[in-house]
């Protein structure tokens, strides 16, 4: 069954409070940040807190992923060693604009790694958020065999744009296809941007179900609140689930008489409609919505 | 080993604020003020002095103000702090 990365949650590196409660929210993933919601004079602490942290605390099957200080800081080695050390299951790194960024932190990674005797245990996910990055997407996603995603930092490209966000997000559409199109090539997750507007609810709701839309896996959140409307938008519907499993029920008994396409309701079914329907029950599986013995 | 005084931590809650100083006798002092103190004032002590011993730091004055802090909490701050005062890092 595939994961899922419907949420990952922004929660600073240097909030004791706010790291041991995230997971009681149930985002699919946390990501404890070191780089920009931490000060310069706090970085030493706020990576022994994450340290820490990630070894003590039970946070059940939540994804751990940290956001590490890019390798040209005085902070990032520092801060793989110390996640690496603490079973992190993803480093994300920020700013990536090249493959060879990435490959220079999988060198650091598999250095920690096998210090610690646990070489290829870590995953990476790059954040692309510059035009340089977007250029690049495809061989960032696949410039190791440890990438897990991709994902789009919207501010930060926006101001390399020389533009800003706007609610319709016509500015971010060729970034967010390059990426979703860049991750599926590479067969790794799509993650879009944070929403950080959080008096309005509803244009984020519009946002989420655009980025579903176009392909994407899930998205960046920085507060519980939005956990529940990307469930709602991410999670097949009943009506869905039926589909697909007549579907998937009728392609498997064309393919028993050696065909294979099939008319479903009076519409043609063939291979691409059975893949999707396929990923809806995926989708319905993993989010417990229906269990294989519904199948 | 050589210390100066040193904070980590802040007074958020369930966080701990911690401070470090040269202490003039060998041996260390854990002053510990905390809104679990009644429950759980052993405890944090014996996490701050496992956490120094464990930094080779024997000899130093710690004053510690705790708001709910879980023991990696603990163990973080003082680490910070040690780090703080004696210079010398954890990570290569």
């Amino acid at each position: 069954m595939q994961r899922l990365r419907r949420t990952m949650m922004f929660v600073p590196g240097n909030n004791p409070a706010m790291m041991s409660d995230a997971f009681i929210y149930g985002p699919d993933s946390i990501m404890l940040d070191l780089e920009d919601s931490v000060t310069m004079a706090e970085k030493d602490a706020a990576r022994l807190l994450v340290h820490n942290a990630l070894k003590t605390i039970d946070y059940g099957n939540t994804e751990m992923v940290v956001r590490v200080n890019p390798l040209n800081t005085p902070y990032g080695k520092k801060d793989v060693e110390a996640v690496v050390k603490a079973g992190v299951d993803v480093i994300r790194m920020p700013k990536t604009e090249t493959a060879e960024e990435v490959q220079e932190l999988e060198a650091e990674i598999e250095k920690v790694e096998k210090e610690i005797g646990c070489l290829g245990r870590t995953q990476i996910m790059a954040a692309i958020e510059s035009t340089k990055g977007i250029i690049n997407a495809y061989a960032i996603a696949t410039a190791s065999k440890r990438m897990m995603g991709i994902a789009l930092g919207a501010e930060d490209y926006c101001a390399n744009l020389k533009t800003q966000r706007t609610p319709s997000g016509d500015e971010l559409l060729l970034a967010r296809e390059t990426i979703v199109v860049a991750a599926r090539a590479a067969g790794i997750y799509a993650l879009d941007t944070v929403y950080s507007n959080l008096n309005d609810m509803e244009t984020f709701r519009k946002e989420v179900e655009l980025i579903k839309r176009l392909g994407f896996d899930g998205k960046s959140i920085i507060n519980p609140r939005q956990i529940e409307i990307i469930n709602e938008v991410f999670t097949p519907t009943e009506k869905e689930i039926e589909k697909a499993k007549t579907i998937v029920a009728a392609i498997k008994e064309a393919a028993a008489k050696g065909s294979g396409v099939i008319a479903v309701n009076g519409k043609m079914v063939d291979k691409p409609v059975v893949t999707r329907a396929e990923h809806t029950i995926e989708l319905a599986l993993a989010a417990g919505v229906i269990t294989k013995e519904d199948l | 080993m050589e210390i100066k005084q040193a904070f980590a931590g802040t007074l958020e809650s369930g966080d701990i604020m911690v401070k470090i100083e040269p202490s003039q006798k060998e041996g260390l002092e854990i002053n510990l003020e905390s809104t679990v103190a009644y429950q759980f004032g052993e405890q944090i002590k014996s996490v701050i002095e496992e956490t120094l011993k464990g930094l080779d730091i024997n000899s130093a004055v710690v004053t510690a103000t705790d708001k709910g802090a879980l023991d990696c909490t603990i163990r973080a701050r003082v680490t910070a702090a040690a780090v703080r005062a004696t210079g010398k890092d954890v990570w290569a």
